[in-house]
């Protein structure tokens, strides 16, 4: 049965007030922007957002944050966004800073079903505080997986079965995420024929992917420009 | 005198050996990155995805996919690869990086890192900083010797938040090269005419 939808709009169709959604992207590189651009349009509030930068520069997920429908937050990395350091400093978003490592293995638990976790990483800080500590060559903290209602992702390449490649840089948290989330939608640049992906490239199988649409106009934005020549941003 | 930002950079990569995989942190730890010739094989790690990170691109070749950690874009290497977040950080948690270089707002004698926030201030987030001193087998902080306060910021207890407990081997600022001790910091190398007793150590 094909997964292919229509559009952004069809494709998000039952994403309610309330929903916890996961996006991925590493600042604005590999961004779901047509599922943003479609949040931005939808009546819906409260909703809990797990992404490594909740966007960046005014742009990506900040275009939801500005509209107050993020009630609260799970990111690594808040540098480059000013208007959730702002939200973060005067409390008027919820907040939880998980390091990259855990907080990508938290997503990658909850897709191979793995319910907890120790690791050393964030001992003797913050993100330890209230967790259970255990030493085995030395003190580890308890992180528990991190589960999602939607998972929104950009691929490179989809085909109806939902088997995903990523361009470059451009796939960091997205296959944990669509492992992570009860509903995967994925927005690609190309929909492609079955079989044009070689089955030993697939970079995400279709299994942990529900819906699939073709993106389009692309901004594909580059926050830092550094050439040979030098800085040009 | 005190060593120019391009100077620590090559004091880090004496630490190198060839073959090395090492993970370089935003701000001056990337200026690492361009000082490393092409002549020394060392495989250079972001975590957003890639080793094998090369210099910077050509105008014709500038990919809006191809970013490293600090969002600026590079270019790869033959040999390079690409991966996503889990087993970029496996590789960082699983201890198969061999240094990782970033930078600091307070190292104290114990080794303890402090350089995410500056609470009611300034939020950065810790980012990976938390899993690369937990996982790197050598980790170097590169660091200004003192705050815009004139404030040394090798200290005998840290006060901001800390990013990891006991986890830093070697500090790199411009005046010198230093190492927690405990006690203080056992000085490993001056930069030329630098006075100890100006260093403000604890």
């Amino acid at each position: 049965m094909s997964k292919i939808f229509k559009d952004a709009k069809e494709a998000l169709h039952d994403i309610v007030s309330g929903s916890t959604i996961m996006s991925g992207g590493f600042g604005l590189c590999g961004i779901p922007e047509n599922s943003i651009n479609q949040l931005e349009k939808m009546n819906i509030q409260n909703l809990t957002v797990i992404s490594n930068n909740i966007g960046n520069s005014g742009r990506g997920l900040v275009k939801i944050l500005v509209q107050d429908k993020i009630k609260k937050a799970y990111c690594s990395y808040v540098g480059g966004n000013p208007d959730l350091e702002k939200r973060i400093i005067n409390k008027s978003i919820e907040i939880e800073l998980v390091p990259q490592g855990t907080f990508s293995e938290r997503i990658r638990a909850a897709g191979m079903g793995v319910r907890a976790f120790y690791t050393p990483t964030g001992y003797g800080t913050i993100v330890a505080e209230g967790k259970d500590v255990k030493v085995f060559d030395r003190p580890c903290i308890l992180e528990e997986a991190l589960h999602a209602d939607f998972a929104l992702i950009k691929a490179q390449k989809a085909d109806e079965y939902g088997n995903l490649w990523f361009k470059e840089t451009a796939r960091n948290f997205s296959p944990l995420m669509a492992m992570a989330a009860k509903t995967t939608i994925v927005e690609a640049e190309e929909i492609v024929p079955l079989g044009a992906i070689p089955a030993e490239d697939v970079h995400l199988p279709g299994i942990f992917v529900q819906r699939v649409y073709l993106g389009k106009d692309y901004q594909n934005d580059i926050e830092f420009l550094i050439t040979d020549e030098g800085e040009n941003s | 005198m005190t060593w120019s930002k391009t100077e620590m950079a090559k004091e880090v990569i004496q630490f190198f050996k060839p073959g090395d995989y090492v993970n370089l942190g935003i701000g001056i730890p990337s200026l690492v990155a361009e000082h490393i010739g092409a002549g020394l094989d060392i495989h250079i790690h972001s975590e957003n995805g890639v080793l094998g990170v090369s210099g910077r691109p050509s105008q014709q070749s500038v990919s809006p996919t191809l970013i490293n950690a600090g969002k600026e874009t590079i270019s790869i290497k033959d040999g390079a690869s690409f991966f996503d977040s889990s087993l970029s950080f496996g590789m960082i948690r699983g201890g198969h990086i061999d240094f990782s270089v970033l930078g600091g707002m307070e190292v104290d004698v114990e080794g303890n890192l402090a350089n995410w926030m500056i609470p009611g201030k300034k939020i950065t987030g810790m980012g990976g900083a938390m899993d690369l001193v937990n996982g790197a087998k050598n980790v170097v902080v590169m660091m200004s010797h003192f705050n815009k306060s004139g404030d040394a910021k090798l200290v005998s207890s840290t006060k901001l938040p800390l990013t990891g407990k006991n986890v830093v081997d070697l500090v790199v600022t411009d005046k010198g090269i230093f190492k927690p001790n405990q006690k203080s910091f056992d000085i490993i190398k001056l930069a030329d005419n630098v006075k100890e007793e100006d260093l403000k150590l604890p």
